[in-house]
């Protein structure tokens, strides 16, 4: 057990949104809540909106709004959707 | 808000499948979404992607397909089969999006297609698309979960392709538990609904396309047969409801100059003939004479063979001094052999199609066709029969079948629906006579032709094929030995009836000179009696006036004295023994 203490990689997220769609707000504000509560230690959040850079969705074949990319620590994970399960995205979060 | 005047005329986007953009006048709604509907195996995506692949070589315009069910790979190699080389088209005028999620995706919550529609918008732009295609979206949005949300991003799609214009192509899967009533509305949405169907009917399967909706135009909105060939998806149309063929008068030989001559002349140029027989009637041979006379003429020709290699074919026709082989060399004739047994009949028939485009022959043989109509105790496949002659006839090709057929009863004929689109029919049939088998030749029908209604014998032998008269005697009708002796018998008969006459001739002769020679006879006889009568009167006259003068004589002696009648003596008795010869007369 003591050999896992190094210390984890930080996590990074992007999520995906299309402007002011509703399910894309819902889910900053759910992503946020879930970010702030469960990893507030340490984190990063990176929002997007498709609108305005839909050669990026391409790149990370992001196909519906909104996408939530655990980009690490590795695996890469993503859950579609506006967020409100609450433990569906963290058990997501925390795979490894 | 400003309300724009509608377009006069609805525009029309062809697809490129052969028969679907006749029945729709002219293909797909352009700017507008059609919605393509079927089970499995259909060719839902085939006729999606076979519309973008016609618009990119055909109207050299870009699309975009996104795929929700399989990879662009998986799709690129489903259609390699199909001459569109796709990944050519991949590379400029045909985007393909992979909107397939990752089964590790999780889901939590509502989501919405606003995000990808917004990335189609900004690719189409780019690419300058006109078409897009969504295959199988009902994927993505069963993730959903929730019908409402469903139909709502269905319709969002709907709106989006309005305000891009783009002309769309949605599919959708039926035969699956709810989907009915699921996507139902989808029918309600959407300009356009093309319905696919797949069916099995005696072990064959059949694919069918019928247009169920057509916003604002007229289409035709019966079950088509469609067909996957190499070039792609094709409808086996009905063909036109009148029949309009453009006719010639020309004759071309049948390669048989005897046939020919009970044909009065031949085959009409653009008919079609089907031969039809037992086994081993001579059928192919029939053809191959066919196949040689075209080519002889220097005409393109086609010799499409079932469950018989081609080889075989040059080979036994060689037996009977039908040389192919060298028209093959030329390029003039192209054999095509198959199996029955494989693709379903409709996919035969489109094969076949393909074939007669690619060869562009004047003369097609078909032997047997009834290899496929083996088939087609149903009405499905005699129509794809039909259909395929109709479309040979609209070629001005034409055609002889082979069929196998053990006699010309009705309902066979019927039932192959070929008889009664064949132009010429000849039976060929075995006579079993005398532990002999022999082939006859019958005309069974010629239309527009007078033919002789008499039966032929077909021979064949090593320096040719002959057609022969055959004998009736007693009823029946004579061939091979049968015949030969009926002939030796005949040419025996005609001798003994000559001689028979030649011997009556000479009785006759004799009989009419025995004749002459009694008239002969009689005459002379004639003659004699008359002269005879004649002489007889002349003695009777004088011997009366004898008799007269005698008798005054006489008188005169007695009124004498008798020294007188004693002078006399001497001359009485001359005059004596003349009255007994007159007395002796009367």
């Amino acid at each position: 057990m003591a050999k896992l203490h190094k210390k984890p990689p930080r996590l990074r997220l992007r999520l995906y949104i299309a402007g002011h769609a509703p399910n894309s707000v819902r889910a900053i504000a759910n992503c946020r809540a879930i970010c702030d509560e469960h990893f507030a230690s340490g984190h990063e959040l990176e929002i997007v909106d498709l609108l305005e850079h839909p050669k990026r969705a391409v790149a990370d074949g992001v196909i519906v709004t909104p996408t939530l990319i655990k980009l690490l620590p590795l695996p890469v994970q993503r859950v579609i959707g506006s967020l409100s399960d609450t433990n569906q995205v963290l058990q997501a979060l925390s795979s490894r | 808000m400003k309300i724009q005047s509608p377009h006069l005329k609805m525009t029309k986007a062809l697809t490129g499948i052969q028969g679907f953009d006749e029945i729709t006048d002219g293909g797909l709604p352009r700017g507008r979404t059609t919605l393509v509907m079927g089970g499995p195996g259909c060719g839902k995506t085939v006729f999606a992607l076979q519309s973008l692949v016609n618009s990119a070589h055909v109207n050299k315009e870009s699309s975009i397909f996104v795929a929700f069910e399989e990879s662009t790979k998986q799709i690129v190699a489903n259609a390699a089969t199909f001459g569109w080389d796709l990944p050519a088209l991949a590379k400029k005028k045909l985007f393909f999006l992979d909107a397939r999620l990752s089964p590790e995706v999780v889901k939590s919550g509502e989501f919405d297609l606003i995000g990808m529609l917004n990335v189609l918008e900004a690719k189409a732009k780019e690419i300058h698309a006109t078409r897009i295609v969504f295959d199988g979206i009902d994927v993505l949005l069963g993730l959903l979960d929730d019908p409402t949300a469903e139909r709502q991003e269905l319709y969002r799609i709907r709106d989006w392709l309005v305000q891009t214009e783009l002309t769309g192509i949605i599919t959708q899967k039926t035969g699956a538990i709810d989907a009915d009533q699921r996507y139902g509305f989808l029918q309600f949405m959407v300009d356009c609904v093309v319905v696919l169907r797949h069916q099995v009917q005696d072990g064959s399967a059949f694919r069918n396309l019928r247009v169920m909706k057509y916003r604002g135009s007229g289409f035709t909105g019966d079950e088509f047969p469609i067909s996957l060939t190499a070039e792609g998806m094709q409808l086996t149309n009905r063909g036109p409801a009148e029949l309009k063929y453009t006719v010639t008068n020309e004759r071309i030989s049948s390669g048989l100059p005897r046939l020919d001559h009970m044909l009065n002349g031949g085959y009409y140029r653009g008919s079609n003939v089907l031969i039809s027989g037992a086994p081993g009637t001579a059928k192919s041979t029939l053809s191959g004479l066919f196949a040689a006379a075209a080519c002889k003429r220097g005409e393109r020709t086609l010799y499409v063979s079932f469950d018989e290699g081609a080889a075989q074919i040059v080979r036994n026709l060689q037996s009977v001094d039908i040389h192919l082989a060298p028209h093959l060399k030329s390029g003039l004739l192209e054999m095509y052999s198959t199996r029955t047994r494989g693709p379903n009949v409709e996919d035969q028939f489109g094969a076949l199609r393909t074939k007669v485009r690619e060869h562009r022959p004047r003369c097609l043989i078909v032997d047997p066709l009834s290899a496929l109509s083996a088939k087609l105790s149903h009405l499905a496949s005699a129509d794809a029969a039909q259909q395929f002659l109709d479309f040979l006839k609209a070629e001005g090709i034409t055609v002889v079948n082979t069929s196998l057929m053990n006699g010309i009863s009705t309902d066979e004929a019927t039932a192959t629906g070929i008889s009664t689109i064949a132009d010429t029919w000849i039976h060929l049939s075995y006579v079993v006579q005398d532990g002999e088998r022999n082939r006859a030749l019958t005309i069974v029908k010629s239309r527009g032709t007078g033919h002789s209604n008499q039966v032929r014998e077909l021979t064949l032998a090593n320096d040719g094929v002959t057609l022969t008269d055959v004998f009736v005697a007693q009823g029946k009708v004579l061939m091979g030995v049968a015949r030969w002796e009926w002939e030796q018998e005949e040419l025996a008969g005609a001798k003994r009836t000559k001689v028979a006459a030649e011997l009556k001739r000479l009785q006759l002769q004799l009989s009419q000179a025995e004749a002459a020679a009694r008239l002969q006879v009689v005459q002379t006889e004639m003659e004699a009696r008359s002269a005879e009568i004649s002489v007889l009167a002349d003695a009777t006259g004088s011997a009366s006036k004898l008799l007269k003068t005698d008798r005054a004589v006489l008188r005169r002696m007695r009124h004498a004295d008798e020294d007188v009648r004693v002078a006399t003596r001497t001359g009485s008795a001359k005059n004596g023994t003349r009255k007994n010869i007159a007395a002796g007369a009367l």
